[in-house]
C-alpha cells in the first residue's frame, strides 16, 4: 500500500507532525530586515566609511563564527542567521569612522566571547553585538575620543549655538545638565534636535543616524510577533519618564544615543532576555532605568549598552521570579 | 456571544475542509478484519473465541474480568482466521482476532448487550472515549462518591486540524448526540449538560441546537483554538474551573465526555448495540478525502484503498489528529475504538524530519502557547540532559502533551518527545502525577 511512497517507507516521528512555518533562520532575516532602511539610509549618508564598518564587523563576526566552528569541529551554524544580526548590530553600534581592525575586533569578541564559550547560540548569557561593543569602548575609548569629524561621542551637533559643540553621552549630558542648573538652561534648544534625531543625523554611531527608521523596524517586529512590546515599551517608557523627572528633555533623551537601536533591536535579543511576559516588561523597565541614570549620572559615555548588558544578568532570575503559574496549581476561578 | 477561550494555544491551519463536506459513508467490508483485544486503555482484554470458529456481529470475543478494561465484539458475521499477535497502530505488538467477514451482512442486526443499569451496559457494549484517549466510560459513569458531577460536558470541540468525524456525527445525528448528552446527565445525577463546539462548525452547533429544543441539554460554542478540546481546557472554558493539580476533572464538578461517546452510549441503552464500528475521517493526501463508518478491525491499508489511495507523494501518514496521533510506519495495523482519523500528510505539509540537536533560542513562543502554563524549554532542555529532578520542578507530569510547544518551536526541538521522556523517568522515580 506504499506505493504512492518513495522507497515504499514513511516518516515515523513524535507529534506533533504539523509544524509552524517559520524557523531561527526566518526570524533573524525578520529582524535584518527590519535592521535595514535605518543601515541602508546610513550607508547612503555616511559613504565609504560606514561601507568599510559594516563590511569588517559583518564579515568579521561570520568569519569568527566559521572559524569556531571550524577549530572545535562543531557543525556549521552559520546558516541560522544569528552571527549575520550580531556583526549588523556591532556596526550600527560603532562610529562610521572607526578603524577597520577595530570593528573586526569588536566582532570577534562578540562572536567568540559573547556566544560561542558559552556553547553557542541559544546558551549565552549575554547579547553578544553589546558584548563586542563593551570590549572595543573599554579597550580604544582614547581612540574613539579622537575620532576624525565629530564621532561617537559627540551625537548632536550643536556648534551654530557656540555654547556646546557637541552632547551625548553621560559625561556631556551631566556637563550640560550642571549648565542647566547654574544657567538656567542647555544653553540650545533640544526640541531643535528631534528632526535630525529622526532623520538625518551624521554625528553619532551608524544606529543613530534615523531614530525615525529604527522605530519603523521595530514596530513591524512587534507587528509580525517577532518581538515582545514589552521590552521596548518598557525600556523606552522609563528612559523618557526619568528624563523628565530628572529636569530634561524626554523625548531629546529617548531619540538621542543608543536608546531605539537599543530598547528595539538590542536589548529584545532573545537569548539574553527574559521568557517571562512580567519579566520582560519588568527587564525593560530597568535596561530604561539604568540607561538613564547612567546617562545623567554615570561615567561611561553612553550607558545603552551597560544597561543592557546589567539586565542582561538579571533576565535569569527575572524569569525565576515571574515564572508562569502552572494550571491547576492555584486555584483561579472566574 | 462567545466565551473567552482558555489562555494560550494556537491556531494551526485547520484544513477541515479537505472533509467537512462529505456525508459520512460506510467503508467496504474487508476480506479480513484484524481486531486488537486491548482498544482502549485498561487491562487487555483475553480471546473468548478460538481459529475456525463461527462469530456473530456482536458477539463478545475477548473480554476480561478487570475494573478498568472494555470488551471486544465481532464486527460481522464470520469466522475466526486465528487469534495471535499483529502490529498496531501504536506500533507495539497487541493480541488480535482475525475474523473472514461473510460474503452477506446485515448491518442492521447484531447480538444485543444487557445490563442492569446504564453503566452496566455501557461496560458491556464496549464503549471507551472516542476522541482518541480510549478511556472506557463505564468507568467515567461511576464517579468517586466523594466527589460530585455537577456538569456534564460533551466534547464537540474536535480542535484538531483535518479531523471532521465528530462534525460529521454532530452535523446527521445531533438526536443520538443529544440523547446520549441526556443518559449521561441523569446517570451522573448532575445539573447540567454542556455540549461544547468549536465556532469552525457553525451547522454542527445549529443541528445540535434544534435537536436539543425542549431538551435539558445545552449547546455552547467556543472560540476556535487548539487544544480547546482537552479535558482541561474545556472544563475551563465551559465552567472557568481549573481542574486542581493531580486531581480528576470531578474535582472541578465536571465530567467531559465527547459526542461520538455519547451517540455510542444512546445506541447501547436504546437499541442494545455493541461498539463495532465508528466513524473515521480518512484525509490529507488521499484521492478521496471523507467521512467513513469503519468495522473496527479494517486495516488502514483498506481504508485508505476505500478512499481512492493516495494522492501524490506521502510523508507521513498519522492514525488520529496531526496534533497528538501516532504516526504509522505501516498501514497494514488496525482501525481501533479510539483513532478518529487517518491523515495522509506529503512532504509540505508535514513536518521536516528534526535535523540533529537543533538549539532552543529562547524565544518563548514555547510559553506562550502552553494551555496548562508551562515553560516547555526548561523541560525540554533538562531532558535533554537527562536532569529530571529539574524537569519535575518545572511540573513536567503536568504536560497534556497536546503538542502546541513543538509545534510553534521555530528550531523545531522535539520538545514534546523530551518532555515524554522526562515524565516516564520520573513515573519511573515514583513521582506522584
Amino acid at each position: 500500500m506504499s506505493e504512492a511512497s518513495p522507497e515504499g517507507r514513511f516518516v515515523v516521528a513524535a507529534p506533533p507532525h504539523i509544524r509552524a512555518r517559520g524557523s531561527c533562520t526566518s526570524i533573524m532575516l525578520w529582524v535584518v530586515g527590519a535592521l535595514a532602511p535605518a543601515a541602508v539610509w546610513s550607508l547612503v549618508s555616511m559613504g565609504t566609511p560606514a561601507a568599510i564598518t559594516y563590511a569588517s564587523c559583518i564579515g568579521g563576526a561570520l568569519g569568527a563564527e566559521a572559524v569556531w566552528n571550524a577549530v572545535a569541529r562543531r557543525t556549521q551554524t552559520l546558516a541560522d542567521g544569528s552571527a549575520l544580526v550580531t556583526g549588523l548590530l556591532l556596526a550600527m553600534s560603532m562610529p562610521p569612522r572607526a578603524p577597520w581592525w577595530m570593528s573586526i575586533a569588536g566582532a570577534v569578541v562578540a562572536i567568540w566571547l559573547g556566544k560561542m564559550v558559552f556553547g553557542g547560540l541559544g546558551w549565552n548569557l549575554f547579547n553578544p553585538a553589546l558584548v563586542g561593543r563593551a570590549f572595543v569602548v573599554l579597550s580604544w575609548s582614547g581612540i574613539l575620543s579622537k575620532l576624525p569629524t565629530k564621532g561617537w561621542y559627540q551625537t548632536i551637533d550643536v556648534a551654530g549655538n557656540g555654547s556646546l559643540d557637541a552632547i551625548s553621552g553621560a559625561t556631556r549630558l551631566a556637563i550640560a545638565a550642571a549648565d542647566r542648573a547654574a544657567k538656567g538652561g542647555y544653553g540650545f534648544d533640544l526640541a531643535a534636535q528631534y528632526q535630525p534625531l529622526l532623520f538625518r543625523n551624521l554625528q553619532g554611531s551608524l544606529g543613530e543616524v534615523s531614530a525615525a527608521l529604527l522605530i519603523a523596524g521595530g514596530l513591524v517586529l512587534i507587528a509580525r510577533g517577532i518581538i515582545d512590546w514589552r521590552i521596548p515599551v518598557g525600556y523606552v517608557g522609563t528612559m523618557a519618564a526619568l528624563a523628565a523627572a530628572f529636569g530634561s528633555d524626554p523625548l531629546f533623551h529617548v531619540l538621542a544615543g543608543g536608546v531605539m537601536l537599543g530598547a528595539f533591536f538590542m536589548a529584545t535579543d532573545y537569548v539574553s532576555s527574559p521568557m517571562t511576559r512580567h519579566g520582560r516588561l519588568v527587564y525593560g523597565i530597568g535596561c530604561g532605568a539604568f540607561n538613564a541614570i547612567g546617562r545623567f549620572f554615570g561615567a561611561m559615555p553612553e550607558a545603552t549598552t551597560f544597561a543592557i548588558l546589567f539586565m542582561n544578568g538579571m533576565a535569569p532570575l527575572l524569569d525565576r521570579i515571574f515564572a508562569p503559574r502552572t494550571f491547576g496549581w492555584v486555584r483561579r476561578d472566574g | 456571544m462567545l466565551k473567552g477561550a482558555f489562555l494560550g494555544g494556537i491556531h494551526p491551519p485547520e484544513m477541515k475542509h479537505l472533509s467537512a463536506g462529505s456525508a459520512i459513508e460506510r467503508a467496504p467490508v474487508p476480506e479480513r478484519l484484524v481486531v486488537p483485544l486491548v482498544q482502549h486503555l485498561g487491562a487487555p482484554c483475553q480471546p473468548m473465541v478460538e481459529a475456525g470458529q463461527r462469530v456473530r456481529r456482536g458477539e463478545v470475543i475477548g473480554s476480561v474480568d478487570a475494573l478498568v478494561s472494555a470488551p471486544v465484539h465481532s464486527p460481522v458475521d464470520g469466522e475466526v482466521v486465528s487469534v495471535g499477535e499483529c502490529l498496531t497502530a501504536a506500533g507495539t505488538r497487541a493480541a488480535c482476532v482475525t475474523i473472514a467477514p461473510y460474503e452477506d451482512q446485515d448491518f442492521e442486526q447484531w447480538v444485543r448487550v444487557e445490563g442492569r443499569d446504564v453503566p452496566s451496559i455501557v461496560r458491556a457494549a464496549g464503549i471507551v472515549g472516542l476522541g482518541g484517549a480510549a478511556f472506557p466510560t463505564a468507568v467515567k459513569l461511576v464517579p468517586p462518591k466523594d466527589l460530585e458531577v455537577s456538569t456534564v460536558i460533551l466534547n464537540g470541540c474536535e480542535c484538531e486540524p483535518y479531523l471532521t468525524c465528530d462534525h460529521r456525527l454532530m452535523l446527521e445525528s445531533p438526536d443520538l448526540v443529544v440523547r446520549g448528552a441526556s443518559i449521561l446527565r441523569t446517570t451522573l445525577g448532575a445539573a447540567r449538560v454542556v455540549v461544547g463546539v468549536e465556532a469552525n462548525k457553525p451547522d454542527a452547533a445549529e443541528a445540535l441546537r434544534k435537536a436539543s429544543d425542549g431538551t435539558d441539554v445545552e449547546v455552547l460554542v467556543l472560540p476556535t483554538k487548539y487544544p480547546q478540546g482537552a479535558e482541561k481546557q474545556l472544563i475551563w472554558a465551559v465552567l472557568r474551573k481549573e481542574v486542581p493539580h493531580g486531581k480528576l476533572p470531578a474535582a472541578a464538578g465536571a465530567l467531559v465526555h465527547n459526542v461520538g461517546t455519547a451517540a455510542a452510549i444512546a445506541e447501547a441503552i436504546d437499541l442494545q448495540k455493541p461498539l463495532m464500528e465508528r466513524i473515521v475521517t480518512v484525509t490529507g493526501r488521499v484521492a478521496r478525502p471523507g467521512n467513513y463508518r469503519v468495522l473496527l478491525g479494517t486495516l488502514v491499508s483498506d481504508l485508505i484503498r476505500a478512499a481512492g489511495g493516495f494522492a501524490g507523494e506521502v510523508a507521513r501518514v498519522v492514525a488520529g489528529g496531526p496534533m497528538t496521533g501516532p504516526a504509522l510506519g505501516s498501514l497494514d495495523v488496525p482501525v481501533t475504538k479510539g483513532m478518529s482519523g487517518v491523515v495522509v500528510l506529503g512532504p509540505d505539509d508535514a513536518a521536516p524530519p528534526v535535523d540533529g540537536d537543533q538549539p532552543c533560542i529562547r524565544c518563548g513562543r514555547c510559553s506562550e502557547a502552553c494551555p496548562m502554563f508551562l515553560q516547555p524549554f526548561a523541560i525540554g532542555t533538562y531532558a535533554n540532559a537527562h536532569l529530571w529532578d529539574r524537569a519535575g520542578e518545572f511540573h513536567a507530569l503536568d504536560c497534556i502533551e497536546c503538542g502546541a510547544c513543538a509545534y510553534v518551536c521555530p528550531t523545531r526541538r522535539p520538545l514534546v518527545q523530551l518532555i515524554r521522556l522526562a515524565k516516564g523517568a520520573l513515573l519511573a522515580k515514583g513521582v506522584k502525577p
